[in-house]
This record gives structure tokens, sequence and C-alpha cells, in this order.
């Protein structure tokens, strides 16, 4: 397909807007934000995974002087009787009512002026409870014999999910199901039958800037001042719980200090709306980094795979059934479970697959969206178990995923017809950067070297929608309003060029304003990759109808067609000076049908697929197990480009992200305690990290119903990560791990068990 | 809690007091009294880099200097950074590399490159990981991190 010429906006490697801000030190964000006469809050939280509350003694922690104010769930529900928020189930309590469900949920509040008040009254907080049975393993939630909730609440916004309301008796919070052709019978029939199970860890996001709202609330109205990936949904959400209209809630964002998923919905903007209510002044609930790892966390998920493979290795069937952990309350968890279970066949081109998803309460910190939204965890699995059946059958890895491709034209396992998906580019690049053909030093003596590779595919979440606003002044300078928060990702320069190109600006004069929702439009949230999109199409939509509003005022001023008179004398001849405004506005959302609930088949499941892919090459001490990945090859079908550089390093900063979670990344727990909450105890990748040889590439593609053919790239370069360094483990060493992380010790324990001579438990 | 001092120091080059208490820490003291943001407590155990102010040109956690201590010391931020209007060579560097993403930690690692090229004007890629190895980037801007290093050296050169 060719790409129809564009202007210079384009594909401009340009600076972000903001960087002048960031090198300086004057970037805003919402933690380091204070407002006058504001309290600050401290957070006492639950010491037990399940149990009721018996008593919470608040007599001290009120007597500490300055203290002004301690409250529990009681006390929340006096302004907001139904106190239960949450994207998909209205599940989650501001403070703890009647039970607590994991360890460090919320149970008690201390305001004061000076933060270490509040810090040393919360240490004279104690609580009494009776204490339940709790379960933490997916599979053990699965079998419902310990129920986290007593009843399912999922709100009713979602129409897959209304049949969940009321349920009892269960732990699982979604099941989705697809069903395409008849899996069993192309088993039974099948010349080779492969099945493994997989296992993720729980990890974090650990973005530097910790959660932070801040609510000033007035009766006629609340600011909410907050850290947050979808200002849309939070004034929404606190609308509701307020059951006031969304024009009394008013929410501010700044930048973010990183979001990568953690910051989206809603997370600590009710308990300081909550607060301020109570306490008639603004309140400020910020955390400090202990306390993120009680916040929101990444699914760890078992998923069992089973492949079916004819006498000629194609593969004619794929069962998969995926366990997601989701912790105590459900968060964003059962559309991980549908929108990203649905692509758990993976890549190929499969007549007969079954999936089965299923999302999980357990008593452990809730979990949500983490860059990749499920894609990592199923990518890992989907994978390393494509890589074993090519090896088991004596195939060439590379050979026997190109043979059995899923491409252009060819339908999805749901049923929709894939399309614009630069797959056998993306695997033929991998493949090239590698030397794949070539002979590889396989190393000598105790160090052994091996290479794999992995490719992911993914669909956007669908459906959503973005609205912005285009607004030329009368100098013909140009504002841009949209709600995507620029969370490190580069948004606001990429909708700047696209604004640009439309109206022929040069990107860096356009302004972005501050997220506001009293001034920025909805917007579904910063999500998933889908801002480029979505908002790209609002925005560019919002610009071009400007840009034929400007048309028509020159045609009232007596232009000549095409005239290129500059804006600002446009503006002074219809107006007598520098006045007025010319404002376009640009909604968007794409086409969807919703899947068949029996059989999760759908001609249009999303409206665009993403596709990336890793190559690496490893080096093995086979005396220690010491692992070093000296070589990583990112490639990802990115649409085109509309900034190279941003581009570049969203795919590098993705793919470093995705090494710590594969590598050493993990969440230790005893009891439902988390043992390693801080950045001492919990180790994220470093600058030593950097595999020595890091490649990147976008391939040469075009999505053509994207804003001047572009795509979402912030979560591609995680897919192909994990399973391509255990791919390149078993080709160095001949040992296959299925657990992440991939640490020293599991590939040590794992030469030695191959060699009969297995380590003990410690 | 115990009684507040008045301590005076040098902040970005002019005298000034503050009253603190025993357990402030720098970064409090900066950002409550002087509405210096720049530098910012994130993980609180001075592992991340992300609160990196210079101590008598010294790079110090802020989080973990308590605030009477800088008594007749001399602190500078990343405020200090460029004159009037124009950006510092390092900072410049910084933008044309592409070496930040969400910006959280940045300044941190902005003011690490000052005191590395004040010691070592021309290091090599090895020197700065390992002087830049106090400091932590969850975006991960590494490799262009290093990048902009080296750039600001060049700079230096020609400049």
């Amino acid at each position: 397909m060719t790409a129809p010429v564009t202007g210079k906006q384009i594909g401009r490697s340009l600076p972000r807007l903001e960087a002048r801000a960031k090198v300086s030190g004057r970037a805003e964000y919402t933690h380091i934000l204070r407002l006058p006469g504001m309290l600050t809050c401290k957070i006492f939280r639950s010491t037990v995974p399940h149990g009721r509350i018996k008593s919470i003694d608040i007599a001290a922690a009120r007597k500490v002087p300055r203290v002004y104010a301690v409250y529990t769930g009681d006390d929340i529900r006096k302004v907001i009787p139904d106190p239960y928020y949450g994207p998909a189930f209205h599940d989650q309590p501001i403070l703890a009512l009647n039970k607590v469900h994991y360890v460090g949920e919320p149970v008690a509040a201390v305001l004061a002026e000076d933060p270490h008040i509040a810090d040393q009254a919360v240490q004279l907080i104690a609580a009494e409870y009776e204490e339940l049975p709790a379960v933490f393993d997916e599979l053990e939630a699965a079998d419902n014999k310990v129920l986290v909730h007593q009843e399912l609440k999922p709100a009713t916004t979602f129409a897959d999910l209304k049949h969940l309301k009321g349920v009892k008796g269960t732990n699982c919070a979604l099941d989705f199901k697809l069903r395409r052709g008849d899996a069993d019978k192309a088993f039974a029939s099948a010349a080779h039958v492969f099945e493994h199970t997989f296992k993720t860890q729980r990890v974090l996001h650990l973005a530097f800037e910790p959660f932070a709202s801040i609510a000033d609330y007035k009766d006629d109205g609340v600011t909410i001042y907050t850290a947050s990936q979808s200002p849309s949904f939070v004034r929404t959400e606190i609308a509701r719980l307020l059951g006031w209209p969304e024009n009394r809630v008013r929410v501010k964002v700044p930048f973010l200090g990183g979001g990568y998923g953690g910051k989206l919905y809603i997370k600590l903007e009710a308990m300081a709306v909550a607060l301020s209510m109570l306490a008639r002044r603004p309140v400020k609930v910020a955390l400090t980094m202990d306390e993120v790892f009680y916040t929101i966390t990444k699914h760890p998920s078992t998923f069992r795979i089973k492949t079916g493979v004819d006498k000629n290795g194609k593969i004619v069937a794929r069962k998969c059934d995926v366990w997601w952990n989701g912790g105590a309350y459900a968060d964003v968890g059962p559309r991980v479970t549908q929108k990203s279970g649905f692509t758990a066949s993976g890549p190929y081109d499969i007549d007969n697959v079954a999936i089965d998803s299923y999302a999980l309460y357990t008593n452990l910190p809730p979990a949500g969206a983490l860059r990749g939204f499920g894609i990592p965890q199923l990518v890992w699995a989907y994978e390393s178990h494509t890589d074993m059946i090519a090896r088991a059958l004596g195939r060439d890895p590379l050979d026997f995923r190109k043979q059995n491709l899923l491409r252009d034209g060819r339908p999805h396992a749901t049923g929709t017809i894939l399309k614009d998906v630069a797959i056998e580019k993306v695997l033929d690049t991998i493949a090239e950067r590698l030397d794949w053909e070539r002979p590889f030093d396989r190393g000598s003596g105790t160090v052994k070297r091996g290479r794999g590779l992995a490719v992911g595919l993914k669909a956007v979440i669908s459906p959503t929608t973005s609205v912005a606003i285009v607004n030329v002044a009368g100098d013909g300078s140009c504002t841009v309003y949209c709600s995507t928060i620029d969370m490190g990702q580069g948004s606001d320069t990429a909708m700047a060029q696209i604004v640009g190109e439309v109206l022929n600006m040069a990107a860096e004069t356009i302004r972005i304003v501050p997220r506001d929702t009293d001034v920025t439009p909805y917007d579904m949230g910063t999500l998933g990759s889908r801002s480029l999109f979505h908002m790209g199409h609002a925005v560019r939509l919002a610009a071009e109808e400007a840009k034929a509003k400007i048309a028509q005022l020159a045609r009232e001023v007596g232009e000549p067609e095409g005239s290129n008179i500059p804006l600002a004398e446009l503006f002074a001849k219809k107006f007598g000076m520098q006045a007025g405004n010319i404002v376009g506005t640009g909604t968007y959302k794409p086409d969807y049908v919703p899947p068949d609930p029996a059989t999760g088949q759908t001609s249009n499941a999303t409206p665009f697929w993403m596709v990336a892919g890793s190559g690496v090459e490893v080096e093995i001490d086979t005396e220690t197990g010491q692992l070093r990945v000296t070589r990583l090859v990112n490639v990802a079908d990115v649409g085109r480009p509309i900034n190279p550089k941003i581009v570049e390093t969203q795919l590098s900063g993705a793919s470093l992200m995705q090494l710590g979670f594969t590598l050493f990344e993990k969440m230790h727990f005893d009891g439902g305690q988390v043992t390693n909450a801080s950045l001492a105890d919990y180790k994220i990748p470093g600058i030593h990290d950097v595999p020595a040889v890091m490649e990147n590439e976008a391939v040469e593609a075009y999505q053509s119903n994207g804003p001047f053919g572009a795509k979402g790239v912030g979560e591609l370069a995680t897919f192909g990560v994990s399973p391509a360094i255990a791919n390149a483990i078993e080709d160095a060493v001949g040992v296959r791990l299925t657990e992440l992380p991939l640490t020293a010790e599991a590939v040590f324990r794992a030469l030695r068990a191959k060699d009969n001579r297995p380590l003990g438990d410690e | 809690m115990t009684a507040a001092r008045t301590i005076n120091f040098t902040l970005n080059g002019r005298a000034v007091s503050a009253e603190v208490k025993p357990h402030h820490n720098l970064i409090e003291v900066l950002q409550g009294q002087f509405a210096l943001t720049g530098a910012r407590e994130s993980c609180g155990q001075g592992l991340c880099g992300c609160c990196t102010v210079l101590l008598d040109g010294k790079p110090v956690s802020g989080c973990l200097t308590l605030a009477v201590f800088v008594e007749g010391a001399e602190i500078t931020t990343i405020e200090n950074l460029g004159g009037s209007g124009d950006l510092d060579p390092v900072q410049q560097a910084f933008i044309e590399a592409g070496a930040f993403q969400c910006g959280y930690c940045t300044p941190g690692f902005i003011l690490m490159t000052k005191t590395l090229l004040a010691r070592q004007p021309q290091p090599s890629d090895d020197e700065i990981k390992d002087y830049l190895s106090g400091n932590l980037c969850r975006c991960a801007a590494y490799p262009e991190i290093v990048n902009a290093v080296k750039l600001a050296a060049r700079k230096n050169k020609t400049g």
C-alpha cells in the first residue's frame, strides 16, 4: 500500500515539547504539589490478608497534638453512603468496611498539616481482626474453597459483565470463552500433541512518582489534582460516588512521573475526595514507595497451553487455559482477562482454537494493567511453548513459526480478518539482525552461548472514544485540548505533530494545554497503546474542521481560493483587530462488533492489531547459572512513525522494563505480606543491566486506518523479551525454564537437575 | 515533636535561612520553604537518585540528608543550572539525545553528569555507567542517557 503524501511534521524526530521543563526541574507533578491550607493524609493498613474487623482503636491517635482528624470506613459512609469504586467492579471500599481482604489494605486515615505528625499518629492505631482463611494462588482460588468476596459486584456499565451481578460462591470475576472450529476433534487426529504450563510472578509498575491525589471539596464542586492516566474516568466515577453531575467534578492532571498502566482508572482519588468532604479542607494523599507495593501490581498468571500439530508441521489445534491472579479487588482484571485473553493462541493460523481465561480474586494486593494489558504474560507462554514444539519436532524455531504464521487476510481465532500486520517482516527482521542463517558461536568451556526469538500479537482494546478541540487564536497561534496524559511516552509532541501536519504549522509552535476536565474533553484513558491512534484521529479531525473554517473565513473576507495570507491577517480582516477564535472539534470512536458470549467470535474485534518481537543472544556460566543478555533486538510494526526518535526510545524503554520482569523482578510474600516492599529489596533494571548490544527497529509499515498511517507503540517491545530469553537459555544449555523470573538460581537448579544432581530446596 | 531551629546556608548562590526540625530532610525544606521541586523524594532510601542535590559541590541524596546538617553549607539544585534563559550544555545534550521520558529522575541524572564532567571531561562509556549507576530511571532511558553524557562531553570539548 502506498502512503499518501504528507507535509513536514509527520516523521520529524522533534524533541519533546516539554523537554525544557523536564531538564530544568520545573515540570509539574502531583506528588510535589501543595495547596494552601492543605492537610496530609497517612494511612493505617491491614496486617492480615483476610479477616473480619472486630475493632479499630483510634483514641490514642486522635490525642496526638496537632492531629486534625482520624477517620475509619464508618466515617466515610457518612459522606459517601456506598463507598465502593472500581472500573469493572464496584468492589473496592475507600477504607475497609467490616472485612479486610489483603495485607496493606487501607483501614483508617489520619489527617494533619505536618505529615510527620500524621505518620506518628498512624503508629498509635490498633485494629483487631477475626482472621479468616486466605487464598493466594490463582489455581487454589479457582477451586472456590476459600472465598475472597461473598458476592460479585460488577459495574453495570459493561454489558458483558451484567450476568455476574450478585453471583455468590465464586472467586471468578470473569470467565471468558473463545471457541473456533473443534479443538477436541483436531487433537484426536493430530500427529503430535504438546502440553505445557507456564507461570509468571507478581511484579509492579514502580513509577518513580508514587501515587498522589489532592482533593479540594466545596459544596458546589470538587477539584481533584491527581497523578492519573484517566482523568475522564476519575471524573465519571467521583460523580457517580457523589451522585453529582459530571460538571461539578474537576480533575486536573499535570505531567506524570511514570505510569505504565499503574495510574489508570481510579486509585487514591475517592479517598482524597471523601477525606476532604469530612475535613472541609484540601487533603493530599501521597504514598511513599513502600505503600506503592500495596496499591496495584501486575497479574501473576498460570497458562496451560496444548497444541496439536499434523505430520507436515502445521498447527491444527490449540487449547489455552489462563488463570489471572487478580488480588483482592478486580480493578481492570476482568478486562485484561477478556481483551487480552482472546489473543492467547498467539500469532498463528490455527483452525481449531479453544480459550478459557479466568479472572480470579485472591487475598493479595490488587492487579491491573502493566505495559501490555496482559499480553506479555500470554506471549511468554505461547512463544516458549511454540519454541519447545519446534525443538521437539527437530524444526528450526524460525522456520516452524513462519510455516504457521497468521498473515494478513486470514482469520484470527476470533474470526476477525487480520489486516495491516507486518508480522512476517517483523520476524524476518529479527532473524536478519541476529544473522539467524549464519553459524553461531556457542561459547567454550564453562561459558555457553545461545540465541532465541519470539513474536507476539495484540489487539488494541475496543471500543473506546477520544474527543479533542483545536483552537486557533487571533494571532494565528494554535492550542490543542485533549485529555491524553503525557506520562513520558511523548504524546503531547505527537499530537502537536499531527495538528501541525493538518494546519501546516511547525509542531513546536503548538501548545497542548495541561489536562483539566473543565477544559479538555473526554478521553477513555491513556492506556493500551491506544492514544496515538484514537486521540491522534480526534486531534486530526479537530484540526481538519479548523482548517475548513479557516478556508470559510478566507472566503468571507474575499481572499482568493488557495490564498496563503497569514492567519493573523485573516482574523484582522474579519474582526478589525487581533481578535476572535476558530475552533475545530473532533470525536473518534472506531467500529466494533462485540464477541458472541458463547464463542468469542466477532467480525471486528479491534481497530488495529499490534505486533512486535525480540531476538536475544545470551551467555551462561554453567558453573553458577549466571546469565547475561549480550544482545537484545526489538522489532515492531508501529505503522508509520510520527516521531521516529520517540518511537525508538519507547521500544528501548519497554524492552528494558520487560528485561527486569524477566530476569529479576519479583514481589515476595510471606502469608500475604510483601517482604521486599522497597527499592532496596526489589531490584529494577539499572544502567549496568542494559545489554551490551541493543537494537530497536520499526519496520516499514502503514496502518491504513490510522492517523497518517500510524498506530500505537508504548507496549510493543514488552511482548517478546521474556520468551526470547527462555528460548535462548534452552539453545545455550539445553534446559527449559517455565516460570519467571529467569534468575541465575533457576538456571543453575535446572542445570543440576538435568545433570541428575538436583539441588535441595534451601 | 521537637522544636525547630534556624539554619543558615547558601542556596543556589544566595544566603538563606530556614526553620527546620531535627527530623526534616533537605528535600522537605527545599520544597516546603523554597518552592524548589526539581529534587524529588521517590524511593526515600537514597537508592534512586531522584532527590540528588549538590552539597558543597558533591552530589548527595537529599532524602537522606538531614536539613540541620546543611548549616553553613553550599547547596546547589537543578534550578540553578542554565543562566538567563539559556540551558546548560548538559541540559541541552539531554534534550538532543532524548535522554528522558517521564522526566522525574532527570534532574538527578543531569546534576550527576555535571559533576562527572567536572572531574573527567571525556569519560569512557564504562566510566559513565559506573558514575551514574547510583541513579535509576524506571522509563529505562539508559542508552540515551549515556549518549547524552557523551554529547555533553563533546560540547565541552568544542565549546
